[in-house]
């Protein structure tokens, strides 16, 4: 009696790559190829070398991420329609920020950033009362809100980008360049990992603790914008006129983030263990998500951020030997990079050869974003050094 | 105990061991931080100034001006290459193990005792059962062995091994990195050093008068060093900073800067810096020709050239030494940045050290309306002046004047140490743009002829006004009109002070210098309405007058604290910037480059692949069935091998168990 040969064949085959994806991940890859397409064709005489080589590889990166994570297409698609118009309505004179109702109240750098602020802060508070009433629509109002405002705030980037050549051609720069831009930056990655989590583990109970710190970088963009005249587009220095900033801050920042979101779900994980030590049916031990799963996602988070901040640490030593004539140089921001790097990497060996998991590792995981912090900030704030850009 | 360990073998697990590794990491991190708090590689007479001798001597003892150069600092870091060095050669062996091995001759019982296993009863036949075992592991990626024993057979299958290629690429990459950064590192200088061959120079003095012990031949295999070249001028040497002293680096070509440049921005922040730099060597044909600029540096032979920063490079200065006293002459002289020269025209002998010249002055002002804002306030001078004794002050005077709150000043700042913020001297300008009124209003003052004839005729006019008729009282007028506006004019409102605190009780030196400071105030209007009637000016004077006469006065009694017998006026000049440029031999920078692609490399592959191992065991049973069990292993991500050995596990089930139904439904046919 043997098996029917089709039932094994069905069972057996593997289906490959390209027989997973649907109608949907085609259209994706047409579009970004499209795009790719019509820029190449329309500006490739006013890029140079790098810019063609970053280009071609940011087509297929983006149609891999579209495909891997499928969420990521309508997303970017929602960023570069917004953008698109906020350029259109822009024109030629940078004026018409004030003037044009869709850039003075949507799309203007200025203003979708306070959107994306402002539902930031919402989706946490929305985030929260779901877990507390434990209501699913109001969590994924919540999802819904974080959406929104990753499609705001990158949007803001792109159009500031463009605003900075309405002001001056010679102004015109990526907008990675200063605190302020940076932290736009930080909010988004961490906003877009936690979503993809979100989205992997199905579970929206985190969203709350890791908008937290995203509230907490927006409170800090709002003071700064405000207080500061931050948010002010100014020319770069000569020092950071390279392609290598296109790489290495935004490399930086997928780590911060990666960091800042395993801080968080520690911080979950550690209400958590106490909710099951001490009141084993309360709130804490049944709503939020399992210890192992908790503790999965940021090893996860950790993992990604250290390999992105090695990536970035690295790229920072290759633009310093072009810029400062010494791939390192001990200067501060680079120092604390590596005691960062050497923090994680000490987290990961404990985790790897000595099998470290639970609340020690989670407290260790909350202390590495204080350094992560430090590195971040404070050495701009505290320490002086050829890293002086970003300064308070 | 027979089997102690050797000494050796118990030095091996200490080097090898990961706690020894962790504690290093974490021991690294913390000493990294000292560097990053105190500021390394300053002058060590800001050191000195700043922690206090024994401080200062101690911390010099230990290293830190300069710690990741210490010995110290150096020892922790070769001691955790050891320890990965160590780690890698004891675990290579077993990861090489477990790349080779499929671990056939598994038992059934450990399987069976396996966090993750399935056992199924199958009615296929056990051949049949072990080919599609094989298909469908051979299909999901596997890599596979298989053995037939005791009546059974384990088909042990196992991919993702390239994790453990991740373990090793991390490790030895790192090991490259620092073998990289050691090539390039100051180590063979600072054992010529320990050798006595060497000695970094310490004084200031030209590059070719340090002696052989502190030159480095063109040969040296890496440096990273510094030279400022003047516009026009050419350059075969650099300079390597060490501790408190330098090295001279030798280049095997000449470097010449054509021109440097600073371009701005329409808002008048710098834009870029460029330098048109010429090679000259032997091995050229002709000079190379190329312009570098901040993030673009020139390679030639091996040795980058970057465009670091900018000075002066001795640019040509007209200087006007007007006297603040009549016993001196007036002076001019054509300097240059970096030149000292002897001042002859005073009693004093004195000695003028220019040591900058400055096109842009971005300072912060006060527009109209109060507010702070950065202006330009144009090209200044800064230089020293040393009196015979050695003792020197610092001054930095601007070329043009300055506008504040309406009226216009010449300044000049003035210091006696680094360290302190210039003090300022404004003196005004007058209605010709110049600085004649004032110093003709100053050598008035000195002029005893000129005071007592003033000081009698403002007295004489206000005594008739006041109908008084008293020789007496008038001579004692006027004789301390001149003898309190000589003091005024030699020692400032101090002198005035402290003769009051000399000659009158307390209690009454508030009125006597109320009274002072009334006849004085008469006899220096006196003597400012003197000097406008030698500029012609016989005219009621304006409120203008008069707030030149406020400022005159302010300045004069600032001028015995100031410190030099003249103020020092740019008249013209001619700018020549010398360009800093930092030239490079790196040799280990592509080493470094290396091992942080296998870095990168490793840590992908450790993080995001999975070794993953599955056995299915067959056991051929009687009525031609066989007895499967099915079990897995990884060694990374055990959430996400779950989830797989499900599907996996499923699989086998659905294809091998299935079988019954349709078996009992053909028996029905």
């Amino acid at each position: 009696m043997s098996v029917p040969q089709e039932t094994i064949e069905s069972l057996l085959e593997r289906p490959s790559l390209f027989k997973r994806l649907t109608l949907q991940d085609w259209g994706w890859a047409a579009v970004v190829l499209a795009a790719t397409v019509f820029v190449f064709a329309k500006y490739s005489g006013a890029m140079d070398v790098y810019e063609i080589i970053i280009l071609t590889l940011t087509a297929p990166a983006l149609i891999a991420q579209g495909w891997y994570w499928k969420a990521f297409q309508p997303y970017s698609i929602a960023v570069a329609v917004c953008s698109l118009l906020g350029i259109w309505l822009y024109g030629d004179s940078y004026a018409n920020a004030e003037v044009v109702f869709g850039l003075k109240y949507l799309f203007s750098s200025q203003s979708a950033i306070m959107w994306m602020s402002a539902l930031f802060v919402l989706a946490t508070v929305t985030y929260f009362g779901g877990l507390f009433t434990n209501h699913a629509f109001t969590l994924k109002t919540a999802s819904a809100m974080t959406w929104v405002a990753l499609v705001m705030g990158f949007t803001g980037l792109m159009v500031r980008w463009f605003e900075s050549y309405l002001i001056d051609p010679d102004f015109g720069h990526i907008p990675v360049s200063n605190l302020y831009e940076v932290f736009i930056l930080f909010c988004l990655i961490t906003g877009l990992l936690y979503l993809y989590y979100e989205e992997r583990y199905k579970n929206r109970s985190l969203g709350g603790f890791v908008l937290l710190v995203i509230s907490a970088a927006v409170a800090f963009l709002l003071w700064y914008s405000f207080e500061r005249d931050a948010a002010k587009i100014l020319p770069l220095v000569p020092a950071l006129k390279s392609y290598w900033m296109k790489i290495h801050v935004p490399a930086n920042f997928v780590g911060y983030g990666a960091f800042a979101l395993a801080a968080m779900t520690s911080v979950v994980y550690l209400i958590r263990a106490r909710g099951e030590r001490n009141n084993p049916q309360g709130f804490a031990a049944t709503r939020l998500p399992s210890l192992a799963m908790i503790d999965d996602i940021t090893y996860k988070a950790i993992a990604l951020g250290f390999a992105f901040f090695t990536i970035a640490t690295i790229l920072g030593a290759m633009w310093a030997a072009e810029a400062w004539g010494g791939y390192w140089s001990w200067d501060p921001k680079e120092t604390w990079a590596l005691i960062v790097w050497l923090n994680y990497a000490a987290w990961l060996h404990l985790r790897f050869s000595k099998g470290w998991r639970g609340v020690p590792m989670a407290w260790w995981a909350i202390v590495g974003l204080f350094i992560t912090l430090f590195a971040f900030l404070g050495v701009n704030m505290f320490l002086s050094g050829l890293h002086s850009y970003g300064e308070l | 105990m027979k089997n102690t360990p050797s000494t050796s073998t118990r030095l091996i697990n200490f080097l090898g061991s990961m706690n020894l590794a962790i504690t290093l990491l974490v021991v690294v991190a913390i000493a990294s931080i000292i560097g990053t708090i105190l500021k390394q590689n300053q002058p060590y007479t800001d050191y000195q100034i700043k922690f206090g001798s024994f401080w200062f001597d101690l911390f010099r003892m230990l290293g830190l001006y300069d710690v990741y150069s210490a010995v110290w600092f150096l020892t922790i870091l070769a001691f955790l290459v050891i320890s990965i060095a160590t780690c890698v050669g004891r675990n290579t062996p077993g990861v090489l193990r477990e790349l080779r091995h499929f671990r056939e001759n598994v038992q059934e019982k450990s399987l069976r005792a396996m966090k993750h296993q399935h056992n199924l009863t199958t009615h296929l036949p056990a051949a049949e059962a072990q080919s599609f075992a094989q298909r469908l592991l051979t299909n999901q990626g596997f890599r596979m062995r298989q053995k037939t024993a005791d009546g059974h057979t384990v088909i042990a299958a196992m991919k993702g091994g390239s994790n453990h290629w991740g373990y090793w690429l991390t490790h030895i990459g790192i090991i490259v990195i620092c073998l990289g950064g050691l090539m390039d590192s100051r180590l063979p200088l600072m054992v010529a050093e320990w050798q006595g061959k060497l000695t970094p120079e310490t004084r200031n003095i030209p590059a070719s008068d340090v002696p052989a012990i502190s030159q480095l031949p063109a040969t040296s295999f890496s440096y990273r060093g510094n030279v400022d070249i003047p516009e026009g001028n050419r350059a075969n040497i650099i300079f390597l900073p060490m501790r408190d002293g330098y090295y001279v680096q030798h280049l095997p070509f000449e470097v010449e800067v054509k021109a440097f440049r600073v371009e701005h921005y329409s808002t008048g922040m710098p834009k870029s810096f460029e330098s048109d730099l010429l090679i000259h060597d032997k091995d050229l044909p002709a000079p190379l020709e190329k312009t570098i600029s901040v993030n673009h540096p020139l390679i030639y032979k091996g040795i980058a050239l970057y465009q670091a920063n900018f000075g002066d490079g001795g640019s040509e200065v007209k200087l006007r030494l007007h006297p603040f006293s009549t016993r001196y002459a007036a002076q001019d002289l054509d300097g240059k940045v970096f030149r000292d020269y002897n001042l002859t025209s005073s009693e004093q002998q004195f000695k003028l050290e220019v040591n900058d010249f400055r096109l842009f002055n971005i300072n912060d002002m006060e527009d109209e309306a109060g507010k702070a804002i950065k202006k330009n306030i144009g090209p200044s001078v800064t230089f020293k002046l040393r009196d015979a004794s050695g003792q020197a002050m610092e001054y930095q005077n601007y070329m043009n004047p300055v506008s504040i709150k309406g009226q216009n000043y010449y300044i000049s700042g003035v210091r006696s140490t680094p360290a302190e913020p210039f003090r300022y001297l404004h003196i005004p300008v007058d209605a010709k743009g110049g600085i004649e009124r004032f110093m003709r209003l100053l050598s008035n003052i000195q002029d005893a002829e000129l005071v007592k004839k003033s000081a009698v005729e403002t007295t004489r006019s206000s005594m008739q006004e006041a109908t008084v008729q008293n020789p007496e009282v008038e001579k004692q007028v006027v004789e301390s009109m001149i003898r309190l506006t000589m003091l005024f004019a030699t020692k400032g409102a101090d002198g005035i002070t402290q003769e009051i605190a000399e000659r009158f009780p307390q209690e009454k030196q508030e009125s006597a210098s109320e009274a002072f400071m009334k006849v004085l105030n008469a006899s220096l209007r006196a003597v400012y309405v003197e000097t406008l009637k030698q500029e012609g000016i016989t005219s009621e004077l304006s409120e203008a007058d008069w707030q030149f006469f406020d400022d005159s006065i302010l300045a004069i009694d600032k001028i015995s604290a100031y410190g030099s017998p003249w103020f020092v006026q740019l008249s013209s000049f001619t700018q020549i910037e010398a360009s800093g440029l930092q030239i490079t031999r790196s040799p280990g920078k592509d080493v470094v480059y290396f091992g942080s692609a296998m870095l990168t490399i490793g840590v992908f592959l450790l993080f995001y692949v999975t070794h993953r191992r599955v056995w299915v065991w067959i056991k051929p049973l009687d009525n031609n069935q066989a007895e499967v069990v099915v079990a897995g292993s990884a060694n990374r991500n055990q959430p996400e091998f779950e989830l797989y050995f499900n599907s996996l596990q499923k699989t086998f089930q659905q294809a091998m168990v299935q079988e019954v139904q349709d078996v009992s439904s053909t028996g029905n046919n």
